[in-house]
């Protein structure tokens, strides 16, 4: 595929869709939701064949495409793919589909609404694929308006201020992001993501940031910290780390559940891929020097949000929190990466095997979160918009597949063996113990209460005495089935044959880790 | 010293011509006075004059461009002739202004001392000698005087009259009294030896209130402050056509004497009006009159209800403006500044004559609805106002950059842009009044009565609005004929 | 060429007036053949032209002050004329419905465009400051006559405050022309003329501020939204969109070409003022109850970016000012023409509390997206115009003043707020929830739809402020050349550049 532009017709796929649903006009909810899973579905083929297409053994970026764009901000169109990207990129691929099949098509403008989705979609692709900063900030942000517009026309009653919160947050951080990066950009005079990787991994980014930016009031020395504080934040609000959490809860449980499929199966693992392509290439020295902070961030994230989620009564905002204790453990696994350790094989055996785990994390926490709300939905369409955990009870003696099903998905959150959520937490642990001992312990105790509010939580829907309420609840039907079938299916396939995925990431990974440093 | 008396008279003959049309003016009057309506005698002493001053113009135009004659009693060059010229022309509009108002049963007087004002203004402009200066002056001033108090309708413009004579009997004194030092200083009459005679004694306080009285006198003829007092008056009591004249051709002559006066005989004692590095001369007295005029004419106007009181005090930061481009020692700018001005205010004195003739008064309230009631008269006021407020492409706003160009350039390191600051200053205050008129004219909800016929003064005023835009645009056409 | 844009204005102004009075479909048919046909012309003309600074048509016009009828181009005019020629375009567009006086008002917006282009491409400073204030006139008029409420004040206000910019501007030109002794008024001869520093330190911040008056500096930025908000639609897209540039253009193209030591002295001080317009702007507009003061005060924030890009002095920062300026005119015409045209005319009210209750998402669909369009342009969203503009503004900063852009950042962030706040108050409050509930009908009748012309001029503006974010390419390879020429030879020594 030497010179083709695949990862251009894959990003464009979607926006063409977009295009297409938002000038055909409102034509009924069927129609709207089949052309938008049509054009997913193509993405989905296009993206499959690139990762088919994708060689696990080089580290090369492949795919690559180079154009100029804006040469006054040193801005080229540069795309491609390597190990870091294909994961999320296949991720979004799949989740769009899924999404759209199993999430509620709304009656009001369905055209509308999946022209957003695959707007979101395009961004998605874009962010995971771009390698010229500019270039990736622009699909960073293309995806924030879409899923704003999702949130605050189509989401529950608390839409407007949760879409507002959102976007705000979110926008401020990308500013704060933005601007740092400009600082950057004026001290290197490139934003091309692999050169600015170079110099943060040589330590002429530091010196540049120090010789080149005068700030008045600041030492030279504190300005790359300062720079470095502004990225984080912009990835952090995004992830969410704790505290820059707030939006979250709100936004997931107030949009439309087909678009909280979304936000927290693709969209929040933009932020994690951010801190692996842009934070850890790029400021390896000051993640160290506050790494302390950064773990006990990340440890704090891990439990609070595990001890939040049980606290929940909405299944929404309890898989909301969830979500932020699954992504705190890729976020932990990155930063117990960073610790310094004495040369050798062995630590960067470790160190590569939290990463994988990253991505692994990564891209089964989306399958299995998004899965998880999907449930949701269907919940949600047959009990007329009522998602408390206590609103429930038996089901599983009325929809006993559906119980079934659903408790698969919780079983692969909650990392079982065999199922896919296992092998990338068990990775990050394993890696993590070895490098930053202390916090992963504390970080464990996130997964006990993980544990306690899912388990609780199928106790409560699915368990005990059957609600008079529900004597007619109908089990998943059979586009349903077609829909999460398969979905659960990759749960088990990824569970037993986690290779399938690791052998497209770790040469990858491997050399990453070989360029982290000390 | 031999006079060529026959050569005198040859070049003389154009202003000749000009007292000649006074007397036919009179005389065919006499002959139609009770046989024709009023209006009717108007048109009738409006041809008249303008065929008189036509062949004036005529004269003029084959006379030789330059002379000397009497020991500086007559001076002709290229500039005076054009002047006269602009004079003739002003002259004609002001009689046709006539035919627009039955202000006076005796039309033949009126226009005949339009003629006369217009030969002693031509007089004025064509000698370097101070006693033929001061004839001619009272040659027009007293002509001007009897002109203001021609409408005997009311009490107003008698009164105005009055004021303007005592003023102007102040002036002459004033004047004559300098001019008497000014020849005991320096041993003559004639300009050019002047000069020579009073270089370098600007330190002498002889001369310092000879330069005093000379402005005084000139400043009351230019309506600058503190010698403005008679405007106000003058320009609301007065008939229209007259009172344009004097807004107009009697400026005009005004500032070139006092050019003369000034950058010709008292050019040695011009002294310094920088920023804090006064020196005495005639310079910091004009530029002092001149911030005075700016100032106080803008500020006054702000607070006028009546277009003509309006005009007056316009006229008075004007001719602030105008000395600024004297002190600048720019001949061009100054008759420029002089002669579009000129046009700007008879243009709208010939609007006003229509209004008040037809629209009830010269309040500015009666503008209402004049944009629908005649359309050629909107636009031709909106352009004299514009033009008076700077607007470009306006002939004003080249005529007030040249002011301030030229008084800038004033000698090396002396800081004379104060002046520019004063100016800048009250042009902006300016244009707020400038545009109440507009707003009135253009926004305020329609007026009383049906339309206005524009009438020949009317369509003078659009040729006049014309020539504003014109000479704005191309400024050069009128320039190289000013230098 | 593109001495044409100016000519088939004026002379379509002139011929309007010579129309019949009742002629309404005529003055609108001639007044948009001449808008396009000056867009055209202009279009055409840049390209033939190219980047490279290039006389257009030279002639004596004063001599005695040495004036010439100078008219050039560079890159930078060729941006802004292509951005008066759609802004024209556009604004009748949405002018279609004016039904008062109707030739009037199009000649004497033609005017107004007509003296936009003769600032854009004038290189003769006097003539510049002629087309600067001819300009003046129509604003005047075209609110006062025109305008909504507190039309008259509002006009009254812009006029003097314009005047007294201009005024500024006129005293330092005076002054710079006679201390160059040069006897001219050539920009390109007064460029190259070096005058002594103490002469910049007072002749600089007097042109400077004199033209920034008009592009909306803080604290002199009053003007600017009582004056939009009063104006009719179009002449509030043309005012923010273009006539607030001349200003900013005025800025870079006379006093910091002119006197770059006096530049160098006052940056930091100009600087300051511009930061706190855009943080200033963007707090006011986040507490206005009328949607058209949201609108303006947001152009004032805008704008302090383009001050800003233009002090930061680096080929980055101007070039991003000067898109900055492009790129705010499209979207501020854009927003103008929703909330006067689409919005204003139709609900008669501009007040948020009460457009709450009128539900216009669903009544008037196409307002609601073309306002969130421009929004998210407006807050400078990837793939809008605004962003690339304002990310070189910010980067150029970054060189210079890089607290400033931090503050600068601020403003950014507020922006959202305040759009988000427009954007939810004026199109999609007011139904409580889920959006399946029908359509209320107390508001009915419904609104008159969205014409065409509307929908022409919306697609038109969106298209261009898209295509620009995307591919900005063209313009900026018209801009940064441009810095390059003799003019900036100046700013260059000064170690700017």
């Amino acid at each position: 595929m030497n010179g083709f532009p695949a990862i251009t017709l894959l990003t464009a796929t979607p926006i063409v869709g977009a295009l297409v649903l938002a000038f055909g006009g409102d034509r009924g909810e069927r129609r709207a939701r089949a052309t938008a899973l049509g054009f997913a579905l193509l993405a989905l083929i296009e993206a499959l064949v690139i990762a088919w297409g994708f060689d696990g053994k080089t580290t090369a970026i492949q795919f690559p495409e180079r154009h100029a764009w804006i040469p006054t901000l040193g801005v080229e169109y540069r795309v491609g793919i390597d190990a870091l990207g294909i994961l999320p990129l296949l991720l979004s691929a799949l989740l769009v589909p899924f999404a759209i099949a199993v999430g509620t098509t709304p009656p009001e403008r369905p055209h509308a609404y999946h022209a957003l989705v695959l707007l979101l979609q395009a961004g998605l692709f874009g962010a995971f694929t771009a390698l010229n900063f500019f270039h990736w900030f622009v699909f960073w942000e293309l995806s924030l308006v879409p899923a704003y517009f999702l949130v605050k026309l189509w989401g529950g009653s608390e839409r407007r201020a949760a879409a507002t919160r959102f976007f705000v947050q979110t926008f401020a951080g990308s500013v704060a992001m933005l601007l740092a990066m400009q600082a950057v950009f004026v001290a290197t005079g490139t934003f091309d993501l692999p050169r600015l990787a170079e110099l943060g991994r040589s330590g002429a980014l530091a010196r540049a940031l120090e010789t080149r930016l005068h700030w008045p009031g600041v030492a030279p020395a504190s300005l790359a910290t300062l720079v470095f504080a502004g990225v984080l934040l912009g990835l952090a609000v995004k992830v969410p780390l704790m505290p820059f959490h707030t939006w979250l809860p709100d936004a997931y449980s107030s949009a439309p559940t087909g678009v909280t499929m979304l936000l927290t199966g693709a969209l929040s693992k933009m932020g994690v891929y951010g801190f692996l392509r842009i934070l850890v290439p790029l400021f390896p020295a000051q993640i160290r020097a506050s790494l302390g902070l950064l773990l006990g961030l990340v440890v704090l994230t891990i439990v609070a949000s595990a001890l939040a989620a049980c606290a929940q009564k909405d299944l929404k905002r309890m898989l909301a929190y969830s979500s932020v204790n699954h992504l705190g453990l890729c976020l932990l696994g990155i930063f117990a990466a960073m610790q310094p350790v004495a040369a050798g094989p062995t630590w960067a055996l470790e160190r590569a095997t939290a990463l994988d785990g990253v991505l692994l994390q990564m891209f089964n926490h989306g399958i299995v979160a998004a899965a998880l709300f999907g449930f949701v939905a269907a919940i949600e369409r047959r009990s007329g918009g009522l998602v408390g955990t206590h609103d429930f009870g038996g089901l599983r003696t009325v929809a006993p597949v559906f119980a079934g099903l659903m408790g698969i998905s919780v079983f692969a959150s909650l990392g079982l063996p065999g199922l896919n959520g296992f092998i990338g937490e068990f990775l990050v642990f394993k890696g993590s113990f070895a490098l930053a001992g202390a916090a992963t312990s504390v970080a464990t105790l996130g997964l006990l209460f993980t544990a306690m509010f899912l388990l609780t939580m199928l106790q409560r829907v699915f368990a005990g005495p059957l609600d008079e309420r529900w004597k007619t609840f109908p089990d998943l039907t059979r586009a349903e089935l077609a829909a999460f079938v398969p979905v659960v299916g990759l749960m088990f396939a990824l569970g037993i044959v986690p290779g399938l995925l690791l052998r497209l990431v770790d040469p990858g990974i491997v050399e990453f880790v070989k360029r982290l440093g000390p | 010293m031999n006079p060529d008396y026959r050569e005198l008279l040859a070049l003389l003959a154009p202003e000749c011509a000009v007292v000649l049309a006074a007397f036919a003016v009179l005389l065919v009057d006499l002959r139609f006075r009770g046989k024709r309506t009023i209006e009717g005698r108007m048109v009738l002493g409006a041809t008249v004059l303008t065929v008189g001053l036509g062949c004036a113009a005529a004269l003029l135009f084959w006379n030789p461009v330059s002379a000397d004659l009497l020991g500086g009693s007559l001076v002709l060059s290229p500039v005076t002739r054009h002047l006269k010229f602009v004079l003739v022309a002003l002259s004609i509009v002001a009689a046709w202004f006539c035919t627009e108002s039955a202000f006076t049963r005796h039309v033949g007087e009126f226009m005949a001392l339009v003629a006369l004002a217009t030969a002693g203004l031509m007089f004025l402009v064509g000698t370097e000698n101070l006693l033929v200066v001061f004839v001619a002056l009272e040659l027009a001033g007293v002509s001007l005087y009897a002109m203001t108090a021609f409408d005997k309708r009311g009490p107003r413009p008698a009164e105005a009259a009055l004021r303007y004579f005592l003023f102007g009997g102040i002036a002459a004194a004033a004047t004559l009294y300098g001019f008497g030092l000014l020849y005991g200083l320096g041993g003559s009459l004639r300009l050019p030896v002047l000069a020579a005679a009073l270089a370098g004694r600007g330190g002498d306080p002889l001369v310092q209130a000879a330069i005093v009285l000379v402005v005084s006198g000139f400043g009351f003829k230019i309506a600058a402050v503190p010698f403005h007092l008679w405007a106000p008056d003058a320009y609301e009591g007065a008939p229209a056509p007259a009172a344009a004249f004097i807004a107009s051709g009697s400026k005009i002559a005004g500032f070139f004497v006092l050019w003369k006066l000034l950058q010709g005989g008292l050019v040695g004692v011009a002294g310094n009006a920088g920023w804090k590095s006064m020196e005495p001369g005639w310079l910091p007295v004009v530029a002092l009159v001149a911030a005075a005029s700016m100032v106080f004419g803008t500020l006054a106007a702000l607070a006028q209800t009546g277009l003509r009181r309006l005009m007056a005090y316009s006229a008075v930061a004007h001719a602030g403006y105008a000395l600024l481009a004297l002190a600048g020692g720019s001949q061009p700018a100054l008759l420029y500044y002089a002669v579009t001005y000129a046009l700007a205010a008879t243009g709208a004195f010939g609007v006003i004559a229509i209004l008040e003739n037809r629209a009830g008064g010269d309040s500015i309230a009666n503008l209402a609805g004049l944009r629908e009631r005649s359309p050629l008269l909107a636009v031709s006021l909106t352009v004299f106002v514009l033009s008076l407020a700077g607007i470009p492409p306006l002939a004003g706003f080249i005529g007030k950059l040249g002011a301030f160009v030229a008084v800038s350039k004033l000698g090396a390191g002396q800081r004379h842009g104060w002046l520019v600051v004063v100016a800048l200053a009250s042009s902006c205050v300016s244009l707020y009044y400038y545009l109440r008129i507009l707003r009135q004219v253009w926004i305020a909800p329609g007026g009383t009565g049906g339309g206005i016929r524009a009438g020949v003064a009317g369509w003078i005023a659009a040729a006049l609005a014309l020539a504003t835009l014109l000479l704005g645009c191309d400024p050069e056409r009128l320039l190289r004929f000013l230098r | 060429m593109l001495a044409w844009t100016i000519y088939i204005s004026f002379a379509a102004a002139g011929l309007l007036l010579l129309l019949g009075p009742d002629n309404d479909r005529g003055a609108r048919l001639l007044a948009l053949g001449a808008a396009v046909a000056g867009l055209a012309v202009g279009i055409v003309g840049a390209i033939e032209h190219g980047a490279g600074l290039a006389t257009v048509s030279r002639h004596a016009w004063i001599p005695g002050l040495g004036a010439d009828y100078h008219l050039a181009a560079d890159g930078i005019s060729l941006v802004l004329v292509v951005l008066t020629g759609l802004a024209a375009v556009a604004g009748i567009l949405f002018s279609w419905n004016v039904g008062y006086r109707t030739r009037e008002f199009f000649s004497l917006y033609l005017a107004l465009i007509g003296a936009v282009y003769g600032v854009f491409l004038s290189f003769d400073l006097l003539l510049l400051f002629v087309f600067y204030e001819i300009a003046i006139v129509p604003k005047y008029f075209l609110i006062a006559i025109w305008g909504s409420k507190g039309r008259e004040h509002a006009a009254m206000k812009l006029a003097l405050y314009s005047f007294v910019g201009s005024a500024l501007v006129l005293g330092g030109l005076v002054a710079a022309h006679v201390e160059s002794g040069a006897r001219t008024f050539g920009l390109e001869e007064l460029a190259r003329h070096a005058y002594p520093a103490s002469f910049q330190n007072w002749a600089f911040p007097v042109v400077f501020l004199g033209f920034a008056i008009l592009a909306g500096l803080w604290p002199f930025h009053t003007w600017a939204p009582t004056g939009h908000s009063a104006a009719p639609t179009a002449a509030s897209m043309l005012l923010a969109g273009v006539v607030m540039k001349l200003g900013a253009y005025g800025c870079l193209r006379v006093a910091m070409t002119l006197f770059p030591d006096g530049l160098a002295a006052w940056r930091g001080v100009f600087g300051a003022l511009a930061v706190a317009g855009i943080v200033h702007g963007a707090l006011v507009a986040l507490v206005q109850r009328d949607l058209k003061f949201v609108v303006g005060y947001s152009s004032v924030s805008h704008m302090g970016f383009v001050l800003l890009g233009l002090l930061t002095l680096s080929p980055v920062g101007l070039s991003g000012a000067v898109l900055q300026m492009f790129s705010h005119g499209i979207v501020a015409g854009l927003l103008f023409a929703v909330v006067g045209r689409m919005v204003y005319d139709r609900e008669h009210t501009r007040d948020l509390e009460e457009l709450r209750a009128r539900r216009l998402g669903r009544r008037l669909p196409f307002a609601a997206a073309t306002f969130v369009l421009a929004g998210m342009a407006s807050m400078g969203l990837p793939g809008f115009s605004g962003f690339v503009a304002e990310l070189q503004v910010l980067v150029g900063a970054w060189q210079t003043f890089p607290a400033y852009a931090a503050i600068a950042g601020i403003g950014i962030v507020l922006g959202v707020a305040y759009t988000l706040r427009a954007i939810q108050k004026a199109f999609f409050a007011g139904d409580p929830t889920p959006a399946t509930a029908p359509v209320p009908e107390e508001h009915a009748p419904p609104p008159p739809a969205i014409t065409l012309p509307e929908k022409c001029g919306a697609i038109l503006l969106v298209a261009v402020t898209v295509a620009v974010g995307l591919w900005p390419r063209p313009l900026i390879d018209w801009i940064l050349p441009s810095f390059a020429s003799s003019l900036f030879d100046g700013l260059r020594k000064g170690g700017g550049l």
